[in-house]
């Protein structure tokens, strides 16, 4: 059956992609801008088009919990979140990741709070970075959509059984309207087979979840998580490859390469934002600006092999950030330098973060950027781009 | 060499060989309830003592599916796993049963359980009061009583130690409108088994909080832990009732009469510094005061003893002579 496009709100596409996806307990708890995809599922379930139990949680942290409770069990599990929601369910995640239980969710990108902005940045993802979720980025509207179906692919993956996150910038995608296409509910199938758990909590089979260990026994728990994590790399290569077969649309991937063959200077960047790069790079080719972008659409694990690949040619880089490590740099801008270091190159890495708590950057700060790391602007420290002097106060000396 | 007492434990869904202390009436409560319920049911825990004592990597002594998450989720986990039983049409025959320690379930996990009470989830949520946070050190948490000094609330020149009472987890729990809240005691576990019968006997929520002596952290002869739990009861310091589909059943009340408070207090070091001045004395009479009132509030006022009644006046003439 053909797929057609359809006008769709980001995070009502997305409701309808997870639903093609057949979960069959989810959990969430109401939080801007992630609201849409929970209400818009709750409506799916009630009006009979999706056998699942909607379990209308006190909060981000049941809804965790009860995801993690249900995966145990056997379920395919989904929740959704932003922000404080994603901080609050940030606990649970950790435990999810170390019981290997393959629960899938997304993060409608969100400030933290102080000051309160209910507007987009990386802040929240980045937050929980390193607790054994895999997080992936949509640039656009079908990228979050099938990237919900390649999540559960990849999490369920029995070389896997890893919690999975679709990343898709608040407001930015979720609630903008954008031709998308819902995948179809046979192809979905046939991509996605019901979920058949490994180990779960089982009358007939019983098993203990969770044992505590001694410092003797720990570290290989732990370790094994991160081994988990870091050879997800090549199923999540497998399953985008799948889903391309399946659907003809190439969704997945580790990284998007856009114009990078023959660049000087390269972008690194994550999310919606990439779209307002691409312009910007066609616009300076045009003027004869060797520049292109390397997107991550795989944050976790840190693609590192592919990464090196794309930059080693390059004269200088410049990570375009939505976050940072307060008191120290950047969050990915480090992750960069660290797998150039490690190759032996020296190519001169500058770190921005360009936009936190909505704020707009338009195409000229783009290209202020590119222009001046092009330059040989040499960076001495993560800059916090165009800030705003006069709403500092007076004690904070010049940045 | 053959053991020269038969013993079989071949049934047992709680598998002996965990290191709980000794005289512990949490293991003991846990093991009653989970023989009743039998190996049928998905057991979910709080961390804590018994998490611990019981699932020591690689072993465990639980032959029940059984999965302990964090501190405060032992309710939501239970949803989870009641959801995910329902969803795929494997409840019959099967129960969900959720576990936790006082602070797990009155304090850090309040907000779970209230949640999963609300929604009607159906599962046995069991509370194991020991009246602290004994995993950590014996610090203090909502249900531990009035006086009691632990390392948190400890007594001291200017400290009776925990300055107020505990928290009525029991009503709160009633206050949900579920179909089952049950407080028994590891003192009385020939109980237990009708308890949490009755209980599994309901769909939805249901909860159970069993008074349990913690010896350590007491400070409290292991070999009297039974002793000391129908204690708590026949003094009135920790009243023992069902309510069931609201209507409140207390149990019978003691054979020979309900006991001054001191017969309880006095055998744990966690009271001792009570016993050690006149005005220690004063603390004692406000706590009879308060188990004067708990007779009254299950057994009505002709129930009261006199002792009970005269320390009440007393405690309310301290109370006007500070005022």
């Amino acid at each position: 059956m053909a797929e057609t496009q359809e006008i769709l709100e980001g995070a009502m596409a997305v409701a309808h992609a997870v639903a093609r996806c057949r979960p069959e307990v989810i959990a969430a708890y109401p939080i801007t801008p992630q609201t849409h995809i929970s209400e818009e599922l709750s409506q799916i379930v009630a009006d009979g088009d999706l056998d699942a139990e909607f379990v209308k949680v006190e909060s981000e942290f049941g809804a965790a919990s009860v995801v993690c409770g249900a995966s145990a069990a056997g379920a395919r599990t989904y929740t959704a979140t932003s922000s404080q929601g994603l901080l609050l369910m940030n606990e649970v995640l950790w435990n999810i990741a170390g019981m290997r239980l393959p629960v899938v969710l997304a993060c409608a990108n969100r400030s933290l709070s102080a000051p309160l902005s209910i507007w987009c940045d990386h802040q929240d993802a980045e937050a929980i970075r390193d607790c054994g979720v895999i997080q992936l980025y949509a640039e656009d509207n079908q990228e979050a959509c099938d990237q919900h179906l390649i999540a559960f692919k990849v999490a369920e993956d029995r070389r896997v059984l890893l919690p999975a996150m679709v990343n898709l910038d608040g407001f930015l995608l979720t609630h903008v309207f954008e031709p998308t296409i819902i995948p179809d509910q046979a192809l979905s199938d046939q991509y996605l087979p019901p979920y058949k758990a490994v180990l779960k909590l089982d009358i007939d089979d019983p098993a203990t979840f969770g044992a505590f260990t001694e410092p003797d026994k720990c570290m290989e728990g732990r370790w094994m998580v991160h081994d988990a994590c870091r050879r997800s790399l090549p199923v999540i290569e497998e399953a985008s490859a799948e889903f391309e077969k399946v659907f003809g649309r190439a969704s997945g991937g580790l990284l998007e390469n856009y114009k990078t063959d023959d660049a000087e200077t390269i972008l690194v960047a994550k999310g919606s934002i990439s779209g307002t790069i691409k312009d910007v790079i066609d616009e300076m080719r045009d003027e004869g600006t060797k520049v292109g972008l390397m997107r991550i659409k795989t944050y976790r694990p840190w693609p590192g092999e592919a990464v090196l690949a794309a930059l080693k040619g390059a004269k200088q880089v410049a990570v375009i950030e939505r976050g940072g490590s307060f008191g120290a740099g950047g969050i990915m801008t480090p992750e960069v330098k660290e797998t150039l270091y490690d190759a032996g190159l020296r190519i001169p890495v500058s770190g921005f973060c360009v936009q936190l708590g909505g704020r707009e950057v338009p195409p000229d700060g783009i290209r202020e950027i590119i222009d001046r790391v092009s330059s040989g602007e040499k960076q001495t420290a993560y800059e916090y781009f165009r800030l705003k002097q006069e709403l500092l106060p007076d004690l904070v000396p010049e940045v | 060499m053959a053991s020269p007492v038969p013993f079989d434990y071949s049934d047992r869904v709680l598998k002996p060989g965990y290191t709980s202390c000794l005289g512990c009436g949490e293991a003991l409560a846990m093991r009653i309830v989970a023989q009743t319920v039998g190996p049928k049911a998905v057991y979910t825990n709080c961390t804590g003592c018994s998490e611990i004592f019981t699932s020591r990597y690689p072993t465990s002594s639980w032959s029940a599916p059984w999965i302990h998450s964090l501190f405060e989720n032992s309710a939501a986990i239970a949803s989870g796993v009641y959801y995910a039983l329902k969803h795929k049409g494997k409840l019959e025959g099967q129960k969900v049963i959720a576990m936790g320690g006082d602070g797990g379930t009155a304090d850090i996990g309040l907000q779970c359980l209230s949640g999963a009470a609300e929604r009607g989830d159906d599962f046995l949520y069991c509370c194991w009061d020991n009246e602290a946070y004994m995993n950590t050190g014996i610090q203090r948490s909502s249900l531990t009583p009035l006086d009691a000094s632990t390392t948190t609330s400890p007594s001291g020149k200017v400290s009776w130690g925990n300055d107020r009472p505990k928290k009525d987890m029991p009503a709160i729990m009633a206050a949900h409108n579920i179909p089952y809240v049950g407080v028994g005691s590891c003192g009385y576990y020939r109980e237990l088994p009708r308890m949490v019968k009755k209980a599994l006997s309901y769909e939805g929520p249901k909860y159970l909080q069993v008074h349990a002596v913690c010896p350590l952290g007491w400070r409290s002869d292991p070999a009297r832990t039974c002793d000391l739990a129908r204690l708590a009861f026949e003094t009135g310091c920790y009243p023992l009732y069902e309510i069931i589909e609201g209507t409140t059943t207390p149990h019978k009340p003691p054979k020979e009469g309900w006991k001054p408070v001191q017969e309880y207090l006095k055998p744990q070091g966690r009271f001792r510094h009570l016993f050690r001045s006149a005005d220690g004395e004063q603390r004692i009479t406000r706590i009879q005061a308060q188990a004067a009132a708990n007779i009254r509030k299950f057994y009505g006022d002709d129930a009261v003893p006199d002792f009970a009644k005269e320390a009440e006046k007393k405690a309310k003439e301290m109370t006007t002579a500070q005022a």
